[in-house]
């Protein structure tokens, strides 16, 4: 229901007005960042107040709003957006990344891929790319306007000197069209290739930094990388041990305090869903007698799906 | 090649009412080294910012030979200019913390420049990063190793092998053996020397160390309140002075 005392989306109209125009101008140039008048949210900064706002401005009451955080729609930061958008624009909300038209993400692009017609809203905490190399925001922008980025290159030649390979996991930077290279908020670089081409609007906001920044539909996105250092996604090397999933990014939950522990999809709606048709993991099951001696687990009966929200149930379960 | 590399007319660079450097006008001819002498607060590094376009002048140009011929960088275009600031023109600053990027690797650092300018395979820069270390005498093992790690004399070579990297035609130098003790000066100079002549570069430099422009410098400018007083050979200049301000500079040096 919505709150009356508040406008549709929280935002005032013109503060919403304010924010499509920046959201146009990032649209036309892919990768920019766009300076935005970012306003005060009743969250504190770091919570995804950049995310909010774009998502309030994009906002329409047809819409279905999702909200993740690091892939589940059931932590805090998730829940508490989710709440929000429900009591003040009344929107329905869902955990279904299909059934949903905005979807706010914090960390993670769902793994299931994404149709026309969605937005995607990244929490941004820090747009700039080359801010750790250059701490001053003058010279960035102008190495930004004159297409400067060797600099990015030396953050990458630095993970190889050191680590031997390219150690950057998140955040990995990417050049968009060949033009402007970009920041893709700290997604894990697992997340790196379903950026490009992608048929949904992904839409960034940094609220603190007041920036907006966005990929139109079908943007081309390259990861930066070595000729001799190819790009390469990352994830754990294990299947997912409730669902079985072998090619979704992976959560490494501890289970005890004697080295017990169990690796999970990120994405709760993902892993739910493929539980829900039958897929079953190492320890996905509701009898799971000791998560610490899982090898021994007997598997669960085909096709015993979660129930609603089960997802978060069963991984508490399993974890006790 | 005929004709300057480099070549100066009328540069003026004021603070309000007060003088940078005024009317400054010179010609620098490729292989050549050009020492910019004078005291504290005589414009000399004025002066050396404005030609490598670190500060804007405001009034006379800056013609350097490019491959389109002599070319005001005064009026160039900024991305040109700053082109120009990473591939021909190198910059040693005296002290090498402005110069160097303290958080990154000794290799990082030399490879900077080359990454700048295009290059993409790591076991390549890193080549030519282990190669220019060797060049100004820093050991191998060092160079995943951050300058900050490094002794004064180390972090002024590194800058040098940092600029040096791409091939510049004109380095800029200001003061580079400015704050390192005897032995190290000595050594450093030995090594630029020694780089200039093998590479073939224009050098212009700025120092208050008249011993430093009497080893390198072929050339001499004497600034006093932001003008030139009197420029010659430096021999000649050294030797016979003429005006009353280069005579005093020369008589002030001490003899051990």
């Amino acid at each position: 229901m919505t709150d009356q005392a508040y406008n549709f989306a929280y935002l005032d109209e013109q503060t919403k007005r304010m924010i499509r125009r920046a959201i146009l101008k990032a649209v036309a140039v892919p990768g920019y960042q766009v300076p935005f008048a970012s306003r005060e949210m009743p969250m504190p900064y770091g919570w995804g107040t950049g995310g909010v706002q774009v998502t309030a401005a994009c906002l329409v009451p047809e819409d279905v709003l999702k909200v993740i955080d690091q892939g589940a729609d059931d932590t805090t930061n998730a829940v508490s957006i989710r709440k929000f958008f429900r009591r003040v624009s009344g929107v329905a909300v869902t955990e279904a990344t299909t059934e949903a038209t905005v979807i706010q993400t914090r960390h993670r692009i769902p793994e299931t891929p994404l149709h026309a017609g969605q937005i995607l809203v990244y929490q941004v905490p820090i747009p700039e790319p080359l801010r750790f190399l250059e701490p001053r925001e003058t010279e960035t922008r102008k190495m930004h306007a004159l297409e400067e980025y060797g600099l990015m290159q030396v953050k990458l030649y630095e993970d190889i000197a050191r680590h031997g390979t390219i150690a950057t996991s998140y955040a990995y930077p990417v050049a968009v069209e060949g033009r402007y290279v970009m920041d893709p908020s700290p997604i894990p670089k697992f997340d790196n290739p379903k950026l490009s081409d992608s048929p949904a609007l992904q839409l960034f906001g940094a609220g603190r930094e007041s920036r907006i920044y966005a990929l139109p539909p079908h943007t081309q996105v390259v990861s930066l990388d070595f000729d001799d250092h190819p790009f390469q996604p990352t994830k754990a090397a294990h299947d997912c041990d409730l669902c079985g999933a072998a090619t979704s990014y992976l959560d490494e939950v501890i289970t005890d305090d004697a080295g017990g522990r169990m690796f999970v999809c990120s994405d709760t709606d993902f892993c739910g869903g493929r539980r829900a048709v039958g897929h079953t993991g190492r320890l996905g099951t509701r009898e799971a007698p000791n998560p610490t001696r899982g090898e021994g687990a007997s598997p669960p009966p085909r096709g015993e799906g979660p129930g609603v929200g089960g997802h978060a149930g069963q991984r508490a379960e399993v974890v006790k | 090649m005929t004709g300057p590399l480099l070549s100066v007319r009328g540069l003026t660079r004021t603070y309000g009412a007060r003088i940078g450097c005024a009317d400054v006008s010179f010609d620098l001819y490729p292989g050549e080294v050009l020492g910019i002498v004078g005291e504290s607060g005589s414009g000399k590094s004025t002066l050396l910012s404005c030609l490598a376009g670190h500060q804007r002048p405001d009034a006379g140009a800056v013609l350097f030979r490019t491959a389109a011929g002599l070319t005001d960088t005064v009026t160039m275009a900024e991305p040109d200019r700053r082109r120009l600031a990473r591939t021909d023109w190198a910059f040693v600053h005296q002290n090498p913390r402005d110069g160097l990027r303290m958080g990154v690797s000794a290799g990082g650092n030399v490879g900077e420049r080359l990454m700048a300018t295009g290059a993409r395979h790591y076991g390549a820069i890193r080549d030519r990063a282990t190669d220019w270390m060797g060049r100004v005498e820093i050991a191998a093992d060092r160079i995943d190793d951050r300058p900050s790690a490094f002794s004064g004399g180390m972090q002024q070579r590194l800058q040098i092998a940092r600029n040096l990297v791409t091939g510049p035609r004109l380095v800029f130098m200001d003061e580079p053996t400015g704050g390192l003790d005897v032995s190290v000066q000595a050594r450093l100079l030995d090594l630029i020397r020694g780089l200039v002549r093998d590479l073939g570069l224009s050098v212009i430099i700025v120092t208050h160390d008249l011993a430093v422009v009497r080893l390198l410098a072929h050339r001499l400018m004497v600034m006093k309140s932001g003008r030139v007083v009197e420029a010659g050979l430096t021999d000649q200049v050294l030797d016979d002075p003429q005006h009353a301000y280069t005579q005093l500079l020369v008589s002030s040096i001490l003899q051990v």
